[in-house]
């Protein structure tokens, strides 16, 4: 959100169970909508074809589910946040609930650009239906860990590129088995320089050990996003929030 | 089972677009299933995203679900790599509002809003678990019904859907869920006698109830099977639109699909009398929906949609009577609220419609299209679309003065005494109007759309032979080499062409239309093949190929040509005969006459009746709230298309009965285009 906002919002939200098959773009047009809905105070943009003026987060993969999303919205003036999250629900697809809204303070980086940390919660498994050994995928993982770079063919904006996988993985630790076969297993991975999608770690562990066998992602849980500022580890709700007092003011 | 969700989400990921399967649209429902409820199971057979629009489907999915004894839920085509999957696993077709199997429902009621989708409708009979053919179902399978607009000649499908629906569905739902019901509560024992039950129901055609016995390739009589069984079934029509306010609480999907916004019906049927035209034949008389009850759904679909966006739809926005008054009140309401677009499909083209798309999308600007339809003054009188060059280039010229930069027109060719000169007027018509557009701006372009012809059942031109696939791109070829860029010519007319975008539809494919169009019963089979060899959604050019329809006639030693491309005689029982739109044949034959001899034929809705055979026989009438035909172009004033147009009508005293206070005697003949 640039400067100039006369109340930009920031909100955060959930995605579960069947919804989590939209597109990052579905989940987009359905906050567009529900904005509508409640008739909030929305600011446009200039021009031919006015847009509200609303900034999504990182991307999530369609298939994928989170307890932490986030998006920034302009509005033109000051509304109530404590009941903006029910009423926005309400107006959302089920599934999809808004958890969190504050007042972001003046010139606060995107999103994009300021969340630095994401944490994960994966199951995979074989894509062959043959049970993964927890040990096995273990010693597989602690293989890939002790390289200093893996890297993995993955394919950028339409573009196969070859890039280090390695260097984005913070920490990736198994956490427990299924009797149907599938590991869980905890990731986190830094945004930048360059981030690492669930699916490309996988490939990366895939590559270092081709033993543990064809492995893919049965099910994705976001379980949070971070801004990393001065040593400190912000949630992206806290970390460019107006400050109460102006808050009191401008409400 | 009932729910198949858990078997069904691990394949969502291996597969294209999975929010097409997932329901939870804004408005669905999750109805209460009891024994004593009939439930339907309403299909497009068609993806998601082309069918969930569909506004036939979503008034029945209301209507149903209001109903105690009824509930209906929803299903769309699986596309192949889903499909493929659920046959893996035997997994049957799903609803996608709770995930039931399909053989759940005691009616699978497909939609028919065009033929090549019939192939589909075999393969999610096939997925559902249901034998495709009528004569292999036993009393525990489902139902198949199908209704829509192609169920206007039901005979291709005749062996493989039970029960067709014949014209609009609001009504005549609740009279099939009756006798569903009582087959239910009686055990649902004997197919045959709840089909006899279902063929006495005015609007239902049961095929299996009539006989058709053939004289070599041609027809000698269909007949019913039993003296209770109506010799031809006649279409049902609403008599006020008012009364079905419906959808009221549109679906909102989760993904995009086409015509992704709140769609409001204005008016129901139209009698401009395009002979090209079935959708216009079939669905007469205009039933207008008041101003009022207008608005009132617009404003409260907005509220309830979240959407940004409203199309007031109809077969031709332009000519509802309260088209000033609505869109000036849409305009109104939604200052500053960011603003919502409005569109307008199917425009009229006049100067007049263009002023009314100006003041509703001074916010936001979509394109414009016109389809004048022909290329020349001379074939649009054969096909009364009745647009003379000066209100196209006037639609052109005053759209381009308010701001648009492009458009689109849209053209049919292999139309009945269509000529060369005929199809390459197309061509010139795009120039004219890139010379018009470059008065305001020098890169002003247009894109022609050329689709080919078929010819529908119940239209003047239902004996016309369809022009063969060599013929429609020989007219296509003459029309891209008319209309061919070529760099570095300086010529001013070479210069316009480059400004001209054309696009055709592929003459295969129409081809494969029109033999599913016009085919009889025999076609059927051909159908079936085309299914088994793998054939489905024949409406997406990745999937289509004619190879597999002409194999399959082969095999089945049916002469594609004599279905499509052949003259029918007017002595011919034609396959749909026996199936009415109120239309009778001796006015169609004298209107295909008078389209032969290049004369047109006014709008009845704001001139004397010409006793085409609908408001008499099923003693309907217009419901218009003005008595004038609007403002603009000869395609307004209606009357007086042209000075020497000669207008064959017959004059049985009857004139339009408006709704608004104006008496009869007050029609006007001639209307003032308004300075």
């Amino acid at each position: 959100v640039k400067g100039g906002s006369a109340f930009p919002v920031r909100l955060r939200f959930t995605k579960h169970g069947k919804v989590r098959f939209t597109s990052h773009r579905d989940v987009a047009r359905a906050f567009e909508r529900a904005f509508r809905i409640e008739a909030l105070p929305l600011e446009f943009s200039e021009g031919f074809s006015p847009h509200p003026k609303v900034s999504f987060g990182l991307a999530l993969s369609t298939g994928y589910e989170s307890d932490d999303e986030y998006l920034d919205v302009s509005l033109v003036e000051a509304l109530d946040l404590e009941a903006l999250p029910e009423r926005l629900t309400a107006a959302l697809p089920h599934g999809i609930a808004v958890i969190g809204a504050v007042e972001l303070c003046d010139r606060a980086p995107a999103l994009q650009e300021a969340v630095t940390a994401v944490a994960w919660s994966l199951t995979v498994g074989r894509d062959d239906d043959v049970a993964l050994d927890a040990d096995e995928f273990s010693a597989a993982v602690e293989q890939a860990l002790a390289c200093d770079e893996i890297t993995v063919r993955r394919s950028r904006k339409g573009r196969q590129v070859d890039d280090d996988v390695r260097g984005a993985i913070r920490r990736c630790v198994v956490t427990g088995t299924a009797p149907d076969g599938t590991v869980a297993l905890d990731l986190d991975v830094s945004t930048r320089p360059r981030s690492a999608k669930p699916l490309d770690v996988l490939a990366a562990i895939a590559q270092v050990t081709p033993a543990i066998g064809p492995i893919e992602e049965r099910r994705v849980l976001r379980l949070r996003q971070w801004i990393e500022r001065d040593g400190a580890r912000l949630s992206p709700l806290d970390a460019d929030a107006r400050p109460r007092v102006a808050e009191a003011r401008a409400s | 089972m009932s729910d198949l969700w858990p078997r069904i989400e691990p394949l969502l990921a291996k597969v294209e677009k999975p929010a097409r399967y997932i329901g939870m649209e804004r408005g669905s429902r999750q109805p209460a299933w009891a024994p004593s409820k009939v439930a339907w199971l309403l299909i497009y057979p068609d993806t998601y995203e082309i069918g969930l629009p569909n506004q036939g489907l979503q008034i029945l999915y209301e209507i149903l679900n209001e109903r105690p004894d009824a509930l209906a839920e929803r299903a769309y085509a699986p596309w192949t790599d889903l499909a493929t999957e659920l046959r893996a696993r035997r997994i049957p077709l799903f609803s996608v509002d709770t995930h039931r199997p399909a053989g759940d429902f005691d009616l699978l009621a497909f939609n028919l809003s065009a033929e090549l989708v019939f192939t589909n409708v075999l393969e999610m009979v096939d997925l559902a678990g249901v034998p495709v053919r009528n004569e292999d179902r036993r009393p525990e399978h489902p139902i198949v019904l199908a209704g829509g607009h192609s169920a206007f000649n039901p005979e291709p499908l005749a062996d493989y859907v039970d029960a067709f629906v014949i014209g609009e569905g609001e009504e005549v739902v609740a009279e099939i869920t009756e006798v569903i019901g009582a087959w239910k509560r009686g055990g649902r024992a004997d197919r045959e006698a709840v089909l006899h039950d279902l063929a006495t129901i005015p609007g239902v055609y049961v095929p299996a109830m009539y006989e058709v016995t053939y004289d070599g390739p041609r027809i000698v009589a269909v007949e019913a099977r039993h003296a209770d069984v109506p010799a031809r079934v006649d279409k049902r029509t609403v008599a006020d639109l008012d009364e079905w306010p419906y959808p009221k609480q549109q679906l909102v999907p989760l993904m995009e699909v086409v015509h992704d916004r709140l769609n409001v019906e204005v008016f129901r049927g139209c009698t401009r009398g395009c002979r090209f035209c079935q959708a216009g034949m079939i669905t007469r008389p205009v039933r207008e929906r008041s101003e009022e009850s207008v608005r009132t759904m617009v404003a409260d679909g907005l509220r309830r949609t979240g959407y940004d966006e409203v199309a007031l739809t109809s077969l031709s926005t332009a000519d509802f009577s309260g088209i000033e008054g609505v869109v000036g009140s849409i305009v109104r309401d939604q200052q500053g609220t960011g603003g919502v677009a409005v569109a307008l499909p199917s425009l009229r083209v006049d100067a007049f419609t263009v002023g009314i798309a100006a003041q509703i999308q001074q916010v936001r600007r979509t394109g414009l299209t016109f389809a004048p339809e022909a290329g020349s003054w001379r074939l649009r009188q054969v096909i009364n679309k009745l647009v003379l060059e000066e209100d196209l280039y006037g639609a052109v010229e005053s759209a381009y003065a308010s701001g648009w930069r492009r458009m689109k027109l849209y053209f049919l060719t292999g139309l009945p005494t269509e000529v060369d000169s005929d199809t390459l007027g197309i061509a010139e018509l795009a120039r004219n109007c890139v010379e018009i557009g470059r008065r305001f701006d020098k890169s002003a372009s247009v894109t022609v759309s050329v689709g080919g012809y078929v010819p529908k059942a119940h239209t003047p031109f239902q004996w016309f032979g369809q022009n063969g696939v060599a013929e429609l791109q020989r007219k296509i070829d003459l029309l891209r080499s008319d209309l061919r860029p070529q760099r570095g010519s300086g010529a001013p007319r070479q210069r316009l062409s480059n400004q001209v975008q054309l696009k055709w539809h592929d003459p295969e494919a129409t081809f494969a239309e029109g033999l599913c169009s016009r085919g009889d019963r025999r076609i059927g089979r051909v159908i079936e093949r085309v299914w088994r060899d793998g054939g489905t959604f024949q409406e997406w050019s990745e999937h289509f190929s004619l190879q597999r329809w002409l194999d399959a006639c082969a095999a089945e030693g049916l002469d594609p040509e004599w279905y499509v491309t052949r003259h029918r005689t007017r002595d011919e029982i034609l396959p749909w005969d026996h199936i009415a739109a109120g239309l009778h044949k001796d006015f169609l034959w004298d209107d295909w006459q008078s389209a032969l001899a290049e004369h047109g034929l006014p709008d009845c809705r704001w001139t004397p009746c010409y006793d085409c055979g609908v408001c008499t026989d099923y003693a309907l009438e217009h419901v218009v709230a003005s008595p004038f035909a609007p403002a603009g172009g000869s395609q307004g004033t209606g009357q007086a298309p042209a000075p020497d147009l000669d207008i064959a009508v017959r004059f049985l005293g009857r004139k339009p009965k408006p709704t608004a206070a104006t008496s009869d005697d007050a029609v006007p003949t001639t209307t003032e285009v308004p300075a």
